[in-house]
């Protein structure tokens, strides 16, 4: 679908959203709306997809409760902001909109929380993507270096660039929308794409030459990654057959962030069939790897044995290989960082840790 | 208590032989009971130097005090404290009292345990004579400088006198200097005292300033002026007009006595026999008693009561123990009663802002050992009370302020056993002092405050008084309790309301522009919001003495409605914009108030206003508002009559309650730890 089709379909489901409340308003009733559930309680397997997502668990929102209509005044006022920002051929950040807000007296939103909420919400309601609102994130800071070339929209027209001879060391800059009608990707001889978490990893892979030497598109997730990261490694594979894989530390936190990357995070379950990529493997650090390599480690706290509970009661991890981990990490009481196997050498990782898991994985 | 005279004598010479015991004799002296209180300045409260300048004071002013109450003259006190160096201070205390004759004046300042009240059983501040001769001769003693005194007493023919007064700590008589008569510019009557103590002047929780402060709270009807060395003048304004009544005095009680305390009496009777002075000298005995206590104690109930013997003595107060004697009157107490306490609090810590002042709570009186006594009880809570720490607890006994040993005292004792929890301030672990944004008043007034030592610092804790606190405090935490549950609801009330004023209209407004469509009529989902009938308050202050009440009544739901209002008002405020307004139906002797309202249409609203005038008039909470006629259910903003109001309210007619639907639970988005962004 084009940009300004997707754009007429967003405005048209929005306004369709403040018909239903004004039409409450004139029959006399009090406005409400139904929501899906966000919680892990509420996501269910789309074998369709092999993805997770929402399942029929509904919120009710209602106007009988300050909470309730303010959010609904603000969905008003949203759309309408909204409608603005396709009329003048604007976009704006997420943190913009939560700025602009304050000029909506009761609507104006008080945090940020509440401002990316209601933009998922809409997304919800009217199954269309926030990007199709003109509503960005502030950066996705997510980087790839590798043999690929992206065609994209620059502020001179289309260019295209390749992520290993146009870029610095700190690789290609992923733009906020990686749809193909500004984004095009050419995969040239890569062969696989490994997703990093931490900046420390990404750049040691980059100084030992591992993506040039094994034809790798290496992207760095920084943390929980952005929607467009996810969208990217999510085309690589669909579109283009890559096999993807993930490599982060080895604690309960980068368990999530696999599970997002491979799953669908819980929060953006409405749009899993986007972002998820099921066939994504996980590299480690596993609980097995700091035994067999005997890796240095910290103590778990509180916090992170809490996590690792949370993650048995989540639906996502509820196979055999999440449970053994969750538990054996558990049982040890130990976390570990990627970077820990520099304490082999610098090369290590290189030489000997990547290539033995990725020929395991039968990816080299 | 001490004996008028400390002595230590030898007794009838002896043999020869002990020579050395006559040799001893000579050295050894009478003690004047004035020499003993300077070897044990501590007993009277003089034991640091900020505690004697403070001390001072207190005995000035309470004298003050119960001298303008007992010639019925609104007391106005004023105390300025001036700094010499650095421990030397001068201090002068002045009042309107009746004045002191000119020959008693040298007593009253210079003699310890002076004065009428040593036998006199009543709720007065000073309970005995001590106070204000111990604070001159403490002055004599650290710094050598008499004490300057003025009086004058009413009478157009009556001159001022004015006196320097030390006090010779060997015979406990006082000796003056420069005694001159002179004019006294402006008073009519009044007394003066100015003396130099060495002390130390401290801010804080043991203050001068904190005494006078909590003084003029509990005695809402004087005027107290402070004067601080850095010469900053403070005036706690009198808050009312209404003089507490005399305390009355009453004898003894047979009850509670002591071997003493019958021979003292008995030497002292002017009665003919021993029967008549148990009959007279002691309240509720009858003749019949009297008879039956002279017929078990076998003494001789016609000789003369001075005849009385020890064992006599102890064989009445055996007999006594017996006899089933009723309990001593209780009138004799002037509790300082629930509005003026309220008044009280509210004209002091008013610069608090406290958002409530829980009704004060008087017990009505009770004896244990022949002792009358009552506790009252006040919460103020929240505004800019501090939040963080313990609660401020104010004690008081006899309309006296205690800022010592807080922890020794048995209103500390009461609070700290109660379960503050349950009624809204954090405790932890439910025992001790609750932390909280709140200040704790008790009061404790009785003809003989059982202190635990003579600097009356703290009360003695015994299980009938601890009860009758306990009591107290309970009954005035439940009055917080429920406002706070008040407010809590007022929060939700104030919620919907937010919602139809503001948000509804604002969003209809916008979806209607947005649609290009006219703005949509919210009256029927507004009704279905609200589902109630409401009540909002207002209180204009108009300016000092003058304030307008007005309770706006909305009908937010799909039928006519009628109801009644119901207020408890203070009567002597209230004027004719009360009985004028359409809606007054009457009001009783206790000042409640009946409106009633007939068939207000839904979606409309209606008002009543009236006017409160004078000094009480800021005593009415307008919170304190209640309805009869409608399901509680159906109303916000008022409280169901209560049932113990004594007041017949509107019987609910209507029954169309269905679709009265409890709160749903707000929508919960759960947060997890899976953000991705």
């Amino acid at each position: 679908m084009a940009t300004n089709e997707r754009q007429q379909l967003a405005l048209d489901s929005l306004t369709g959203v403040v018909e239903g409340i004004y039409n409450q308003l004139d029959g006399g009733e009090i406005p409400s709306m139904g929501l899906p559930q966000r919680s892990k309680r509420n996501i269910e397997f789309d074998p369709h997809h092999n993805v997770w997502k929402y399942g029929d668990l509904q919120t009710a929102r209602s106007a009988k409760t300050v909470n309730g209509a303010v959010m609904m005044l603000r969905t008003v006022y949203t759309a309408d902001f909204i409608n603005e920002m396709i009329r003048d051929n604007k976009s704006s950040t997420l943190r913009e909109m939560y700025y602009i807000s304050e000029g909506w007296k009761n609507a104006k939103f008080h945090s940020q929380d509440e401002s990316n909420l209601l933009a998922e919400d809409l997304e919800t309601i009217t199954k269309c993507m926030r990007e199709d609102f003109k509503l960005r994130p502030e950066e996705s800071g997510a980087h790839v270096y590798g043999d690929v070339n992206f065609t994209t929209q620059t502020k001179k027209g289309m260019k295209t660039l390749n992520c290993i001879d146009d870029v610095s060391e700190a690789g290609f800059a992923v733009p906020y929308k990686v749809e193909n009608d500004t984004f095009q990707i050419d995969p040239g001889n890569a062969k696989f794409v490994m997703a990093i978490e931490t900046g420390g990893m990404f750049a040691r892979l980059i100084e030992n030459g591992f993506p040039e030497k094994h034809d790798c598109i290496l992207i760095h997730l920084a943390g929980q990654p952005a929607r467009s990261t996810r969208r990217l490694i999510k085309r690589l594979n669909e579109e283009y057959n890559l096999p993807v894989t993930v490599f982060t530390d080895g604690d309960p936190w980068s368990f999530r962030i696999y599970a997002s990357v491979a799953y669908g995070a819980i929060k953006t379950a409405h749009i899993s069939e986007y972002l998820a990529t099921p066939t994504a493997q996980f590299i480690g650090i596993t609980a097995s790897d700091i035994l067999n390599y005997n890796l240095p480690t910290d103590k778990l706290n509180d916090k992170d044995i809490g996590a690792l509970n949370a993650e048995l009661s989540d639906p996502r991890f509820k196979d055999e290989y999440w449970v053994n981990e969750i538990q054996a990490m558990l049982s040890m009481k130990k976390k570990s960082e990627q970077q820990a196997l520099a304490k082999y050498g610098l090369d290590f990782v290189t030489d000997n840790y990547l290539p033995e898991k990725l020929t395991d994985m039968g990816i080299l | 208590m001490p004996s008028e005279k400390v002595t230590k004598e030898e007794a009838a010479p002896k043999e020869k032989k002990t020579a050395i015991a006559h040799k001893l004799a000579t050295k050894q002296q009478e003690i004047s009971v004035t020499e003993f209180f300077e070897k044990n300045k501590q007993i009277l409260g003089f034991d640091s130097r900020s505690k004697s300048l403070l001390m001072g004071i207190k005995e000035a002013v309470d004298n003050s005090l119960d001298a303008c109450e007992e010639a019925g003259i609104p007391p106005e006190v004023s105390v300025s404290i001036e700094r010499l160096n650095e421990e030397d201070y001068r201090i002068r205390i002045t009042d309107n009292g009746p004045g002191i004759v000119h020959k008693m004046m040298p007593n009253v300042f210079g003699r310890l345990l002076y004065g009428s009240r040593f036998h006199a059983l009543r709720q007065s501040r000073g309970q005995q004579g001590i106070g204000i001769s111990a604070t001159v001769m403490y002055g004599n003693i650290t710094t050598g400088k008499p004490a300057h005194v003025i009086s004058k007493i009413e009478g157009d023919d009556e001159v001022a006198w004015e006196m320097d007064i030390v006090i010779d700590t060997k015979t406990n008589r006082p000796i003056v200097t420069n005694d001159r008569a002179f004019t006294w510019e402006g008073v009519e009557h009044g007394t003066s005292i100015e003396y130099t103590i060495k002390g130390r002047y401290v801010t804080g929780k043991q203050s001068v300033f904190e005494y006078l402060k909590n003084t003029a709270i509990v005695n809402p009807h004087a005027q107290i002026s402070f004067t601080d060395p850095d010469g900053t003048k403070t005036v706690f304004e009198r808050a009312t007009d209404i003089m507490p009544p005399k305390p009355k005095e009453i004898k003894p009680h047979p009850e509670g006595m002591e071997i003493g305390d019958v021979l003292k009496y008995s030497q002292n009777s002017q009665q003919k026999t021993v029967k008549a002075f148990l009959k007279n000298d002691f309240s509720r005995i009858t003749d019949r008693l009297a008879t039956e206590i002279v017929e078990k104690s076998k003494v001789n109930g016609e000789k003369k009561p001075e005849k009385i013997t020890r064992e006599d003595a102890i064989a009445i107060l055996e007999a006594i123990k017996t006899c089933k004697i009723m309990a001593p009157p209780t009138d004799c107490l002037s509790p300082i009663g629930d509005t003026l306490i309220k008044k009280g609090l509210m004209h002091v810590l008013d610069g608090l802002r406290p958002e409530y002042y829980a009704t004060p709570v008087t017990r009505s009186p009770k004896a244990v050992n022949g002792n009358p006594f009552v506790v009252e009880a006040g919460i103020v809570y929240g505004g800019d009370i501090p939040s963080d720490g313990q609660v401020q607890i104010l004690r008081f006994a006899n309309r006296v302020p205690l800022l010592y040993q807080q922890g020794a005292c048995a209103v500390t004792k009461a609070i700290s056993e109660m379960d503050w929890r349950r009624y809204g301030l954090e405790q932890r672990g439910g025992k001790g002092i609750p932390y909280g944004p709140a200040i704790i008043l008790v009061h404790v007034a009785s003809t003989k405050v059982p202190f635990t030592s003579e600097g009356k610092e703290a009360v003695a804790s015994f299980p009938e008084l601890q009860s009758e606190i306990g009591l107290a405090l309970r009954l005035c935490a439940r009055n917080l309790k429920s406002h706070l549950n008040k407010m809590e609801r007022k929060k939700k009330t104030h919620a919907k309301f937010e919602i139809v004023q503001e948000i509804l209209p604002d969003m209809a407004q916008k979806a209607a522009e947005h649609l290009n469509r006219p703005v949509p009529n919210l009256d029927m989902t507004i009704t279905r919001i609200m589902n109630v009938v409401w009540v909002e308050p207002k209180v204009k202050k108009e300016n000092k003495k003058l304030r307008t009440i007005t309770y706006t009544v909305y009908n937010y739901t799909t039928l006519p409605r009628s109801l009644m209002l119901h207020a408890q008002l203070p009567k002597e405020a209230v004027n004719l914009s009360l009985f004028s307004h359409q809606y007054f139906v009457d009001m009783n002797e206790e000042g409640k108030v009946n409106w009633e309202i007939k068939d207000l249409e839904p979606s409309k609203s209606t008002t009543i206003s009236f006017e409160l005038i004078g000094d009480m008039a800021d005593t009415f909470d307008a919170d304190d508002i209640f309805f009869s006629g409608l399901n509680p259910a159906m109303v916000m903003g008022a409280d169901g009559l209560p049932g113990d109001w004594g007041i017949k309210g509107m019987e609910i007619t209507q029954t169309d309650e269905a679709d009265f639907v409890e709160e749903e639970e707000e929508e919960t988005v759960e947060v997890e730890d899976l953000g991705d962004e």
